[in-house]
């Protein structure tokens, strides 16, 4: 399954309860005399090791420890006997797309069935063994002990009888109370390697023999190649070929990454520029205006927005593109072999890879083999399979393995970038200046309608849930217009949750003001009720909300004095069925909002491993912090102007807030946690602003 | 093309590239030193920190003629005898998310306690805000920085 099904597979992602007998079926490559595997999950050796497959991609978040911890709890393992495995693009896992905040919320149930099936057919083990009633055996800490006999089998002790056994159609999962690990703040399995330089990234992979190719794509978007010169590439030291590998590519292939590099700078290239040549971001803002006055699609209504009498209020807020800029540049390694094809991909879409290099080089997915390294971030940009390709068509040009490596100027210059959107907001506050009806226009384009795979009317599937309104107004209508972009567009952390909460945050922000009253009170007054709010694929829940914006506003001494000169603003918003909201408190300094101090609060179920948390949500903070400050993507003759850290500069730690991180104690199932901490940031930093200064920040980057 | 001995983690290197290479290239492609990480190719992330001379040097932007014969420590020599102070605090405050930029983070840490052993916040501010982190771990490494001073620093 593509990244374009993103939705289908969050709604799937609804865990049954826990301590339920649930029916499954979990597929498996079988056991043997050494080896008990119950399904394809989890396999444990008579060494006493149990493996456990990890079947989502690393990129920081933590799932090469979660998503075990998950599993090891149901098969009452012990933590020290665990080692993981990365599963590569696979036909065993279902979609093993890392997006969308999801990788929890859609292993949950697998991960749990794997591992209590597992532990089933261990104590049955033990009890056919020793010759005892299962109920008279128990699964404790990687062993099976008959309490009555004061008896012990390890798990790996029962590999050979487990195996022969049939593989349970149910099993009883456990209930949240009785958790060992789940909940528990572990250290994460990945941190010495990574600290010790002995992390393997995309990037580091090496094969025997394998060539460096750099490639000289087509500054413009949409242009194409005319023809090239490569006398003088050719003569650089190591450089061993270049040649045309698309209709809009040249590669440069040589022993060493600088001979690459230093081949394709000297590569004479020639261009057609192709229909976008006049293309700049002013063109491409006055396209979202215009589409502006079309007619809408209907994404949610209720009640009556045009006929709500009272006090009308309207503002129109504005977003541009932005790039991801994960750490570790675009790569990908690739050995084509006629027949076959290997990959080691850092990537968050191991079967998108296979299948879309299947095409690009004519040979069948089965024939695709595609491996997950580690991967120096991703945010979104390695939901695209373009470095795939790319690697698997300059192998098969040279017959041989090689690396594609993407520079920090490719990856700025050709990424697929967060759509610019425009915002059409208004309000009707009553007579005590309380909202009854509001309404939210969103004009952008559309990321999957540019790929190929409009939605129903055009609306981006993905764009829906991000822009969930989890306030109870009588009235309100929330529309989608879509406006057409030559620029490529992809998913960026959070992807249009930000731009809907950035918007509708800092309105309601707008409106408090107009009424006179205090934010935090204004937000609460449209939580009061508690109501359950069907929206698309989630039911959100009023008292959810409240319960974080409390919390952050409580934590934070909203409504205390603050020290002169610093000022709050908050936020919230819910996505990939978490509830977030943040308080940030900031000082002006040169007209320059300078911030001090952020507090978080998160509803996301139940909480996996706090550690974790602790890690995604300040780093969701920093991330949007930078790009609420400064991220622009800036498109002029057709060509994106930014190209390095110096024109699109992330935050630094000079300008890093201390950020404090409170999660509401829940048992509900575990929901996103990767993405729901990106959107409030902006609008809560941006009503600070407003605290301090009176001036509404209606387009980011703030400092633009 | 040259011949240059380099002096690598206590160890002589003789390679053959054009002198004008980046160290950082030399490292990973030559001497097989992937810790070392390529984020901007241009002195602006910091991920390719390396210590020449005991000194933080982006070695992106280091030819490697120029340090020919001159000591060169990456992160794979940092901790030759055991685990460096800072990267048992790295493991301790559980710094690293994705883990690119940290051998980078922690080579340029480990240059600051070499001479300023009991850091200040504003110390560490200042010598580590060239490296950048895009999951924003800049907190933890703050924390692990003070971990380790208060350790007694650089082993």
């Amino acid at each position: 399954m593509s990244p374009l099904s993103r939705r289908e597979f969050v709604a799937a992602g609804v865990a049954a309860g826990a301590g339920l007998v649930i029916g499954f079926y979990l597929p498996h490559r079988g056991s043997g005399k050494d080896v008990f595997s119950p399904n394809a999950y989890v396999r444990i050796t008579p060494d006493n090791k149990v493996t456990i497959v990890v079947a989502r991609s690393e990129m920081g978040q933590g799932v090469r420890t979660a998503l075990p911890m998950i599993l090891a709890e149901e098969l009452e393992a012990d933590w020290k006997q665990i080692e993981i495995e990365q599963a590569g693009a696979s036909t065993l896992y279902g979609d093993q797309t890392t997006g969308g905040s999801a990788s929890i919320r859609t292993t949950w149930d697998p991960m749990r069935k794997a591992g209590a099936a597992a532990r089933e057919m261990l104590i049955s083990a033990a009890a056919l063994t020793w010759g005892v009633p299962r109920s008279a055996c128990a699964a404790q800490q990687g062993s099976i002990v008959h309490a009555a006999s004061n008896r012990r089998l390890s798990y790996g002790d029962l590999v050979g009888k487990a195996a022969t056994l049939p593989i349970p159609t149910d099993v009883t999962l456990k209930q949240s109370k009785d958790y060992k690990i789940v909940g528990q703040r572990l250290a994460r399995l990945d941190t010495p390697s990574k600290v010790k330089g002995e992390a393997v990234f995309g990037i580091d992979f090496r094969l025997p023999g394998m060539k460096y190719a750099l490639l000289s794509r087509c500054p413009t978007i949409g242009g194409k190649l005319t023809g090239f010169d490569d006398k003088e590439s050719k003569k650089v030291s190591g450089v061993s070929f270049v040649g045309r590998i698309s209709d809009s590519a040249v590669a440069v292939v040589a022993d060493s990454v600088w001979g690459a590099m230093e081949g394709r700078r000297l590569l004479n290239a020639t261009w057609d520029d192709g229909p976008n040549k006049d293309l700049n971001t002013a063109a491409v803002m006055d396209a979202l205006k215009q589409a502006a006055s079309k007619k809408g699609v209907s994404l949610y209504g209720v009640g009556d927005v045009a006929t709500a009498a009272g006090r009308h209020i309207s503002a129109e807020y504005q977003l541009p593109f932005m790039a991801h800029a994960p750490m570790e540049p675009g790569n990908c390694t690739a050995h084509y072999q006629g027949s076959k094809c290997e990959l080691w991909a850092p990537t968050q879409v191991p079967q998108d890879c296979r299948d879309s290099v299947a095409t690009a080089v004519g040979l069948d997915p089965d024939q695709v083999k595609v491996n997950v390294t580690l991967m120096g971030g991703g945010f979104g940009r390695r939901l695209e399979h373009d470095y795939a390709v790319e690697a698997a068509l300059v192998s098969k040009a040279i017959g041989g393995p090689v690396k594609v490596i993407w520079t920090r100027e490719d990856d700025m210059r050709f990424s697929t970038y967060r759509p610019a959107s425009l915002h059409q907001l208004s309000a009707t506050l009553d007579a005590a200046g309380w909202p009854v009806a509001f309404a939210h226009r969103i004009v952008a384009p559309s990321i999957s309608g540019q790929k190929g795979q409009p939605g129903p009317n055009g609306v981006d599937p993905d764009l829906p849930d991000e822009a969930a309104f989890v306030y109870g107004l009588p009235n309100v209508a929330l529309e989608y217009v879509l406006a057409e972009t030559p620029v490529p567009l992809g998913w960026m952390r959070s992807v249009y949750a930000l731009q809907a909460a950035f918007a509708s945050e800092s309105f309601i922000d707008e409106l408090a003001a107009a009424a006179g009253k205090d934010p935090l009170e204004y937000r609460l007054h449209m939580l009061a009720k508690d109501q359950d709010i069907q929206y698309f694929s989630t039911t959100w829940r009023t008292a959810r909300m409240r319960a974080v914006l409390q919390l952050a506003a409580q934590k934070s001494g909203w409504g205390k004095p603050l020290a002169a000169g610093r000022f709050r603003g908050i936020a919230c918003f819910g996505c990939f069925a978490s509830y977030m909201a943040e308080v940030v408190e900031i000082s002006m300094e040169n007209a320059t909002p300078r911030v001090h101090r952020v507090v978080a609060a998160v509803d996301c179920g139940q909480v996996v491993n706090p550690g974790i948390l602790e890690q995604q949500i300040p780093g969701g903070i920093v991330y949007a912090l930078g790009n609420a400050l400064r991220a622009k993507i800036t498109i002029e003759k057709g060509r994106v102007v930014e190209g390095n850290f110096d024109d699109y500069a992330p935050l630094r730690m000079e300008e890093t807030p201390a950020v404090e991180v409170y999660a509401v104690s829940s048992a509900e199932a575990p929901t996103g946690i990767g993405e729901p901490s990106v959107p409030p940031l902006a609008p809560a930093l941006c009503n600070a602003i407003y605290a301090a200064t009176k001036k509404r920040i209606r387009a980011l980057p703030i400092l633009s | 093309m040259a011949e240059i001995t380099l002096r690598v983690n206590g160890g002589e290197k003789k390679v053959t590239v054009a002198p004008e290479t980046p160290l950082l290239w030399v490292l990973r492609d030559t001497l097989d030193l992937p810790g070392t990480k390529f984020g901007c190719g241009a002195g602006l992330c910091g991920a390719c920190t390396v210590h020449v001379e005991g000194s933080a040097v982006r070695s992106c932007s280091t030819p490697v003629s120029q340090v020919a014969g001159k000591s060169i420590t990456t992160i794979e020599g940092l901790g030759a005898n055991g685990l460096h102070a800072l990267q048992q605090a790295w493991i301790a405050e559980e710094v690293p998310q994705c883990g690119y930029c940290q051998t980078g983070q922690i080579m340029t840490a480990a240059a600051l306690l070499a001479k300023t052993p009991s850091p200040t916040d504003e110390q560490i501010t200042q010598a580590m805000t060239g490296n950048l982190c895009r999951c924003g771990t800049y907190e933890r490494i703050r924390k692990a920085i003070h971990r380790a001073a208060g350790s007694g620093g650089e082993r």
